[in-house]
């Protein structure tokens, strides 16, 4: 159910990552201003971006799930919350390194980025209990879906407030006016966006097969165990 | 602050990497162990179906 294009797109995924650590180390010129640190940019931001519209999507599978009350746009927003936060863990550690190579601290409470970002982390760190304290199979799908519905519609407003903040620590690196990396850096983070998104893809497809398998497994089980 | 040296700086590129990809390799081993799981008890549920269908042997008199 799941499974369909796994093989494609997990070797999409080894090819599109290969070919960004290439272009990350060999293609990508030093930066001006931070040197060689400068490099941890091109992980950490497409693993952020990623993370964030993986939040997004999951309140978008809890729309469908509430519209069409079919228990698996439940089960996707689920896994897309789980990989988010998993990316997130990765966003949160290769800040906090990037900052200390910058700034010389490991965290900055005054930097809107960081902090906002950790507010979205944390809020979905909520999920986990909320989902699990709840036995009927039912109402767990919708509270479930309700929370990431109301969450998934923070993460945009968290990305403006970070846009409109005065301080730009960070570099703006999707704008309309194109941003201010030359054009082989943003052809870099433009790779690493696409190589971040496919393996959040993949893991996300694998993470719902796995569990699929399971689910069916234990119907099995008790179909088996019944008629014995 | 000024451009950390190159040698200063590779390792805190390094250590982002790292994280990366160590949670990446640990989040596909453990992939891998659940897959392994299913793997198990579907082969138990293959020998439970097998049990069931053969015919119980009438008692020797």
């Amino acid at each position: 159910m799941y499974s369909k294009g796994l093989k494609p797109l997990s070797i999409a995924t080894v090819v599109a990552m290969a070919a960004w650590l290439a272009m990350v180390f060999f293609y990508a010129p030093l930066d001006a201003d931070q040197g060689f640190v400068q490099k941890i940019f091109y992980v950490h931001v497409p693993l952020a971006i990623v993370a964030l519209c993986g939040f997004v999507a999951g309140g978008i599978f809890g729309v469908l799930h509430l519209r069409k009350r079919d228990r698996t746009h439940d089960f996707r927003s689920y896994v897309a919350i789980h990989m988010s936060i998993i990316f997130g863990t990765v966003v949160l550690i290769t800040g906090s390194i990037w900052a200390r190579a910058s700034w010389g601290h490991w965290w900055v409470w005054d930097e809107p980025v960081l902090v906002s970002f950790l507010v979205v982390f944390l809020l979905y760190c909520v999920y986990y209990p909320l989902r699990f304290s709840i036995e009927d199979p039912d109402r767990q799908a919708r509270y479930s879906s309700v929370f990431a519905i109301a969450a998934g519609a923070f993460v945009p407003i968290n990305f403006a407030a970070v846009r409109m903040a005065e301080k730009f620590t960070h570099p703006r690196v999707l704008s309309q006016t194109g941003g201010s990396m030359p054009g082989e850096m943003r052809l870099t983070f433009l790779v690493g966006i696409v190589a971040v998104t496919l393996l959040f893809i993949t893991l996300w497809k694998f993470e719902l097969t796995s569990k699929n398998a399971s689910v069916q497994l234990k119907r099995l089980r008790r179909r088996l165990e019944a008629t014995a | 602050m000024p451009a950390l040296p190159l040698d200063e700086a590779g390792k805190y590129v390094a250590g982002a990497y790292v994280v990366f990809f160590t949670l990446v390799v640990l989040y596909v081993s453990i992939m891998a162990s659940k897959i392994a799981r299913i793997d198990r008890e579907l082969t138990e549920l293959v020998e439970l179906a097998e049990r069931d269908e053969q015919p119980e042997k009438e008692p020797v008199a």
